[in-house]
Formats: C-alpha cells, sequence, structure tokens
C-alpha cells in the first residue's frame, strides 16, 4: 500500500489476515461471498458439491484481510474466516 | 360483595353470579392470566378477571379480538402461566383455528364458551346451546377434545377449576361450555379455602435439556412432561405435524400417524378419568332424561310432574359431554324404553345420544333454537311419548 | 464459554479438512462458528439459493450474542412462511404459530414472564397482510418486544402471490397482470401505531443491519427492524432479478441510507429508490411499565 507519507506508528498497526473455511455441502451457490469480498479474495470453483452447486475457492488468499463479510452474508452458514498470522499483500 | 373490595384469593359463601364464579374459579385453581374480548354474556368473566388478577398478582389484557386472545392465552401458557379465555358464540368461532394450534402444541389454558342464540350475531343476550358439536369439531383435522357443562354458578365454579386440572394433566385446551342462563344467574356459590381446593400442575421434564424431547411421553405414558420458555431447554415447537423432537415432519405421513393417534388417544384412552355424569332418580325409571347445561335443569320440574302422573321418569345430567359418554348411554339405554333429549339448539347432542344407543331405545328431541329455556310442557309431553303414554294437549 | 459448546451440536458426518495451497480450508462437512446456535441437524434449510433469510438469520443471531442477553431468556416466535421456518433453525425456545397469529402469541410470552426476551420474526405477508390486526395493536401498546419483519414483497412460501407490500406494477401469481392495489409501507405503518424503533435495511446491508437489531433488542416496547430481501423464487425472477445476486445489485444501486426520515416519505416503488436507515427511535413507557404504574396507582388506594 502507497503512504503519501510514512505514518510513525506504522510498525504497531497490523493488518488482520484471515483463512477462508468453506463448509463445501453447505453451499448453495449464490455467489454473494464471491460478489461482495472486498479484496477479491474468491471465486466460483469449478469443483461440485453433491447438490451440483460450485462453492467458492481462493484466489489470491493472501489479500484476505478477516473482515469477516463472506461469513455475514453467506445465508447458508457455509463459510466463515479464521484470523491468522501473515502477512497481508496488498495487491 | 363488592367488585372494588375483592382483594387477594377469596374464600366463604357467596351469592354470585355464574360469569363472576367463573373467574373467581379460574383464580382459586391458579390462573394468573386472561386474555378476552367483550362479548355478550361473556362480557363479566374479562371485567371480573381485570378487577381481581392485579390483586392477586396476574396480568389481564384485553386484545384486539379473539384470536388474538386465544393466541396471548397459548403463549401464557407456554411462558408456565396458568391462562383462561371466555367468550360466546361469534368469537368461539374465530377462536377455532388457534383452539387447533392449543391442540397441535398440547398447551394447557381453558376456554370459557357462554353460549348464546345463534347462528352468527344470533340473539346476544339470550341463551342458546348450539355450540356443542362445534365444541367437538370446530377446528379443522383430527383431535379430541374435553367440554364441561355446568348447570349452576356453584358448578361452574367448580368445574372452572375441573377444567384448569384436566388442561394440565392431559395438556390441551379444556372447554367449558356454559351458557348465558347459568353465566348470567345468581347464586349460592361456597368458596371453598385454599387448602381444600385439588390444583394439578403440569408434569416438568425430569431429565437435563440435552436428553429433553417435547413430545415423547415417559414410557407407557401418552402426555409427555412439559418444559416451559426461558428455562434452558431450548424447544422448539410448531402447528406442523411434527416428530418427538417439535421438529416439522412434513415430507410423508410417518410422522403424521403416531402424532394424531396420540393426540386422540391420550383423551380417548382415559375417558373413565374423565367423563362425569350425574344419576338421578334413574333406579326405576322407564324413561331418561339425558340433558347438560341449563337444560338439564329446567328438566327436574317436567320430571316432577311425569312422575306424579305416574310416569318413572329420572334424569342423567352430562357434566363432560365431550368426550362423549358412550357406553354410559348404551348402557342406559339397556333398561329404559325411551330416551329424552331436551337441548337449547335444532338437535346436536341428541345425535350422539342415538349413536350411542345403537338403536337399542328410540330417543326423542326436544329442539329449541334459542333464545329462551324450554317450555316445561313441552319436555314433559316428550317424557309422555318415550313414556307410550296418550299426549295430552 | 459459548464456543466449547460446538463439540455437543456437532452433526455425526465426519470432518475431512483439505488444505489448499492458497489460504482456503475446504470442509466437506464442517463446523461453523455459529453453529452453536442452530439446529444443525436440520441444515441445510429449506430456503432457496439466494434468499436472504439465511442471512436475515445470522444477523439475528450475531445481534443476540452480541446484546450480550441471556440466550436462556430470548424466545423466537413466527408465523407461517418461509421467514416462519427461521425459528426451527435457532437453538433457542421457539415457537412456529398460526399464519399471522405470531404477536398475540409473543404477548402473551411476555406478559406471563416479562424475563424473557421475546423476539417476533415472520414476513411482510404473515405480519402486516393477515397478522395487521395484531401487529398495529402491538406497536400500539408499546408491548415489549422486537419484532423483525422480514419484506420481500410478496408470499413467498406458496409460490409467490401478491401482499400487502407488493408494489404496484409487480407481477406476481395472483396479479397476472400487474399489481394495482396500493401497497403498505411496513416502517410507516409502524410508526404511525405507535412504535419506538423502527429502522429498514436490506440483507446487503448486513453489518447496519445486525447493528439495528441489536439497537432493537435492548430497546424496551415495540421496536420493528424491515429487512428488505430477495426471492429470486417468488418474487425477484419476475422481474429481471433471476438471482439471489441480482436483487442485491439492484439494492446497492436503489439502496439509499437517510437516518431519521419521515417513514412515511419511504414508500417503495418497483424502480424507485429503497430508503434505508434508522427511522424512528423515541422513548415511550412500555405496557408492562404502565401496567405496574396502575397497580402502584392500586395499591395506593
Amino acid at each position: 500500500m502507497k503512504f503519501w507519507r510514512r505514518p510513525l506508528d506504522l510498525e504497531t498497526i497490523r493488518v488482520p489476515h484471515g483463512i477462508i473455511h468453506v463448509l463445501v455441502e453447505r453451499c448453495k451457490g449464490c455467489g454473494w461471498c464471491i460478489e461482495y469480498c472486498p479484496r477479491k479474495v474468491l471465486e466460483a470453483s469449478d469443483e461440485i458439491n453433491s447438490k451440483g452447486y460450485h462453492p467458492p475457492k481462493t484466489t489470491q488468499s493472501e489479500a484476505c484481510v478477516s473482515c469477516g463479510l463472506c461469513e455475514l452474508l453467506c445465508p447458508e452458514f457455509a463459510i466463515y474466516v479464521e484470523e491468522v498470522e501473515g502477512e497481508v499483500k496488498f495487491l | 360483595m363488592s367488585e372494588a373490595e375483592a382483594r387477594g384469593i377469596l374464600s366463604g359463601v357467596f351469592f354470585m353470579q355464574g360469569d363472576i364464579a367463573c373467574a373467581e374459579g379460574a383464580i382459586c385453581a391458579g390462573c394468573r392470566f386472561f386474555a378476552g374480548y367483550p362479548i355478550t354474556p361473556a362480557t363479566e368473566v374479562a371485567q371480573r378477571m381485570s378487577e381481581r388478577l392485579p390483586t392477586v398478582g396476574g396480568i389481564y389484557i384485553q386484545m384486539e379480538d379473539e384470536l388474538a386472545s386465544m393466541n396471548a392465552v397459548l403463549g401464557a401458557s407456554w411462558a408456565g402461566v396458568k391462562a383462561m379465555t371466555a367468550t360466546s358464540g361469534p368469537g368461539f368461532s374465530l377462536m377455532m383455528e388457534n383452539l387447533g394450534l392449543g391442540v397441535m402444541m398440547e398447551t394447557p389454558c381453558v376456554l370459557v364458551n357462554v353460549q348464546r342464540g345463534g347462528p352468527s350475531t344470533g340473539l346476544p343476550t339470550l341463551v342458546g346451546q348450539g355450540d356443542m358439536m362445534q365444541a367437538r369439531w370446530g377446528s379443522h383435522g383430527d383431535y379430541s377434545i374435553i367440554a364441561l357443562a355446568p348447570s349452576s354458578p356453584q358448578e361452574l365454579f367448580d368445574l372452572t377449576i375441573h377444567a384448569f386440572n384436566l388442561s394440565e394433566l392431559y395438556r390441551l385446551p379444556v372447554l367449558v361450555m356454559t351458557d348465558a342462563e347459568v353465566g348470567h344467574m345468581t347464586e349460592k356459590v361456597v368458596i371453598p379455602p385454599a387448602e381444600e381446593i385439588e390444583i394439578v400442575e403440569r408434569r416438568k421434564p425430569t431429565v437435563p435439556p440435552e436428553e429433553y424431547l417435547p413430545y415423547r411421553p415417559e414410557p407407557g405414558e401418552l402426555v409427555p412432561p412439559m418444559a416451559i420458555a426461558g428455562q434452558g431447554y431450548r424447544f422448539h415447537t410448531t402447528g406442523l405435524t411434527h416428530d418427538e423432537r417439535g421438529y416439522p415432519s412434513t415430507a410423508d405421513d410417518s410422522a403424521q400417524w403416531p402424532l394424531v393417534q396420540r393426540l386422540i388417544d391420550k383423551i380417548e384412552k382415559n375417558r373413565a378419568k374423565i367423563i362425569r355424569v350425574e344419576y338421578d332418580h334413574l333406579d326405576d325409571a322407564e324413561v331418561a332424561v339425558v340433558s347438560y347445561g341449563i337444560s338439564a335443569r329446567t328438566a327436574v320440574w317436567p320430571i316432577q310432574m311425569a312422575r306424579e302422573e305416574g310416569i318413572k321418569v329420572g334424569l342423567l345430567r352430562l357434566v363432560t359431554v365431550w368426550p362423549f359418554p358412550d357406553e354410559q348411554i348404551y348402557e342406559l339405554a339397556g333398561h329404559v324404553r325411551g330416551i329424552v333429549v331436551p337441548e337449547i339448539n335444532m338437535g346436536q347432542i341428541v345425535r350422539e345420544v342415538q349413536r350411542s344407543a345403537a338403536g337399542r331405545v328410540p330417543v326423542f328431541s326436544v329442539p329449541h333454537p334459542g333464545g329462551g329455556i324450554h317450555n316445561p310442557h313441552k319436555v314433559l309431553q316428550a317424557i309422555r311419548q318415550a313414556a307410550g303414554r296418550k299426549l295430552e294437549e | 464459554m459459548e464456543q466449547l459448546k460446538m463439540e455437543s451440536y456437532r452433526t455425526d458426518k465426519t470432518l475431512e479438512e483439505h488444505g489448499e495451497a492458497e489460504g482456503l480450508i475446504k470442509e466437506i462437512h464442517g463446523v461453523h462458528p455459529m453453529d452453536y446456535l442452530l439446529r444443525t441437524e436440520r441444515l441445510p434449510h429449506i430456503w432457496c439459493p439466494g434468499c436472504g433469510l439465511g442471512t436475515a438469520m445470522t444477523c439475528l443471531l450475531n445481534a443476540l450474542v452480541k446484546a450480550e442477553l441471556d440466550l436462556d431468556k430470548v424466545c423466537v416466535v413466527s408465523g407461517i412462511g418461509c421467514t416462519g421456518r427461521v425459528p426451527g433453525y435457532v437453538r433457542l425456545d421457539s415457537f412456529h404459530t398460526t399464519h399471522g397469529r405470531a404477536i398475540p402469541f409473543a404477548t402473551g410470552l411476555k406478559l406471563a414472564n416479562p424475563e424473557l426476551q421475546v423476539v417476533v420474526i415472520s414476513g411482510d405477508g404473515d405480519l402486516v397482510t393477515i397478522g395487521g390486526n395484531h401487529f398495529i395493536h402491538a406497536a400500539r401498546r408499546n408491548m415489549d418486544i422486537t419484532v423483525i419483519c422480514v419484506n420481500n414483497f410478496n408470499y413467498g412460501m406458496t409460490g409467490g402471490q401478491a401482499g400487502a407490500t407488493t408494489p404496484i406494477g409487480g407481477y406476481t401469481t395472483t396479479t397476472p397482470y400487474g399489481n394495482y392495489e396500493y401497497p403498505f409501507n411496513v416502517s410507516a405503518l409502524a410508526a404511525a401505531s405507535g412504535a419506538v424503533y423502527v429502522a429498514r435495511w436490506t440483507v446487503l446491508h448486513a453489518r447496519r443491519l445486525e447493528r439495528s437489531i441489536v439497537e432493537a433488542l435492548l430497546k424496551p416496547g415495540f421496536s420493528l427492524v424491515e429487512v428488505i430481501s430477495p426471492c429470486p423464487t417468488g418474487f425477484g425472477r419476475r422481474h429481471r432479478q433471476r438471482e439471489g445476486i441480482d436483487t442485491l445489485r439492484y439494492y446497492r444501486e436503489h439502496g439509499v441510507i437517510r437516518h431519521g426520515t419521515d417513514p412515511r416519505e419511504t414508500d417503495i416503488a418497483l424502480g424507485g429508490a429503497i430508503i434505508e436507515g434508522k427511522f424512528v427511535d423515541i422513548e415511550k413507557p412500555t405496557f408492562l411499565e404502565q401496567h405496574a404504574r396502575m397497580l402502584e396507582h392500586i395499591a395506593g388506594k
């Protein structure tokens, strides 16, 4: 991320990073998590679950900031984010 | 006693109107929630409850209609409080769907119907007994119900308490089918001290929440213990056909069979404990008058007159109208030569009597469309007819 | 801690984890952080792909936890309809009652035990069409319940018929030539009837919806949160929104957040703006407070 000046407390700021968990069998392929992830981390996978839906997969998971919007929006309780240690790449 | 002076639970001897006695009976039984709507001739029950419930730590609410009243009563029962509502014919019709909900969810509560002349708006201030079949079959689908018919303010007091006890024991709404005459007449009512009144409480779950299934009775029983809201049981209950977990099971009839069968069995298999009838002068009788409510009372004078004419006649008074005392009627039909059924409707319970008598004996209906009690001479004529005597003018 | 209870509610299906290099853990059947509040044995739920009810339910459950309520005292009551199925999925004392009559049932629960926190969650058809009378009277009395009205502008469960909130021109199975009846504005109806808290959000604005539900839960008196939700099967697909995502894009485009607007100016028309926000937040004694005042008065006599 390009700052116009370097903040004095940059070392104390930590951008959270997350790992996505997908409960494949619960997904109904609505696509909400994919559409509204602010970091464009998700996209539809080619695999299908037993009901024929395409659950999401990550494309640029280093960009995930564990905001939790996918977890909040998912109507199926099929996706959640687990905050982990890690360097967030700003792409 | 003036309404404003009554505080706390009463006891003693009173000169009391039927509706008021009903309200007092409910309070003695532990009822602490009333949701109702004004309707003649049941308004006095609501009025009395609105005055008395705040003095015994209860709550009264006047709902916007009878549908809301019945549902509020169900909700209060699920929160663990004994609840009641009172209405008449038009309100009774409105309560039907939610009476069915109460039956399906197995909710203890009491519904008092102070019957009046119908159909529709009918005769708001005059007596009727035309809702008796509706009491049994009014809500859609198959179920069994308990309905009691008092004949005096004292009995209205006693049977209201009994209705609460039955509802707690069998987990369903119990109907008190009284009428405008009994509801509005004023008579001596004895309220015993609280220690002498038998109160039954619903059975509580005996297992911890993780093992509790809301609709699984204990082995050998038909009525499941009832958890109430707010105690951590986290149960689910629904009007949809449900399995023992309380979850909807509507994909096929697999849950329907055991559920509906149990809802019916819990009453039908306990008929002996539920049914109450009173026999009066029937030992040597050749004619029996079978009746209930005010009509049983107004049959007393015709029976006396008939006895004076030499006809041996007695009275079988139905205190429980539903479940219908089939066996008692069948047995009675075995040793009389005629049965007379006076009722203030165009012939409702008489059909049950005919069915139960199974052709053993002729059954004579004495109908009345509503609006007044029977002309005693009409009942006497019917008794004479049943006895095979010549009918005089 | 609630998190520890997750174990006891896990389904007996095996948990398979496939770690992927891309930071995704794919669990075939798994345990979601909210599972301890769900009846997981009944998942996946019956709602269509793209239905907003799952999101509304998530917001409700999150709000219940964030409001720090005693979950044993929370009761969820509903009527009939798709939204009416919510109580069947939440692991709380829950009641699925008859059509339109959730509010009087909730009234009975609350008055019989004022310690209960009673939440009514039901659809627009259930609450303001058949249940309209009960809705306005509970608001009038300022009954201390929280009502979440999920508005999808039709009767979804029965296949998409018109209801009292269907906008003019709306196509439903019973308005095949377009609806010509004036609809209700649920928020305006609640405000006019005396509700002390009225807010409206779409399911897209989930964070704000969650926050509003927390406020509504903690506010004494009749609080209404109107949730505008997609119904692709019943309503959306008849209006060029074949999937839930299309409706969410519609909300993104047409949603306007304007707190404090007079609810009477927030009517929803097809193609028009959907005004969202907190419209009413006033103080008024609740039914039970008025009742207590009456008791004090008679005790004093």
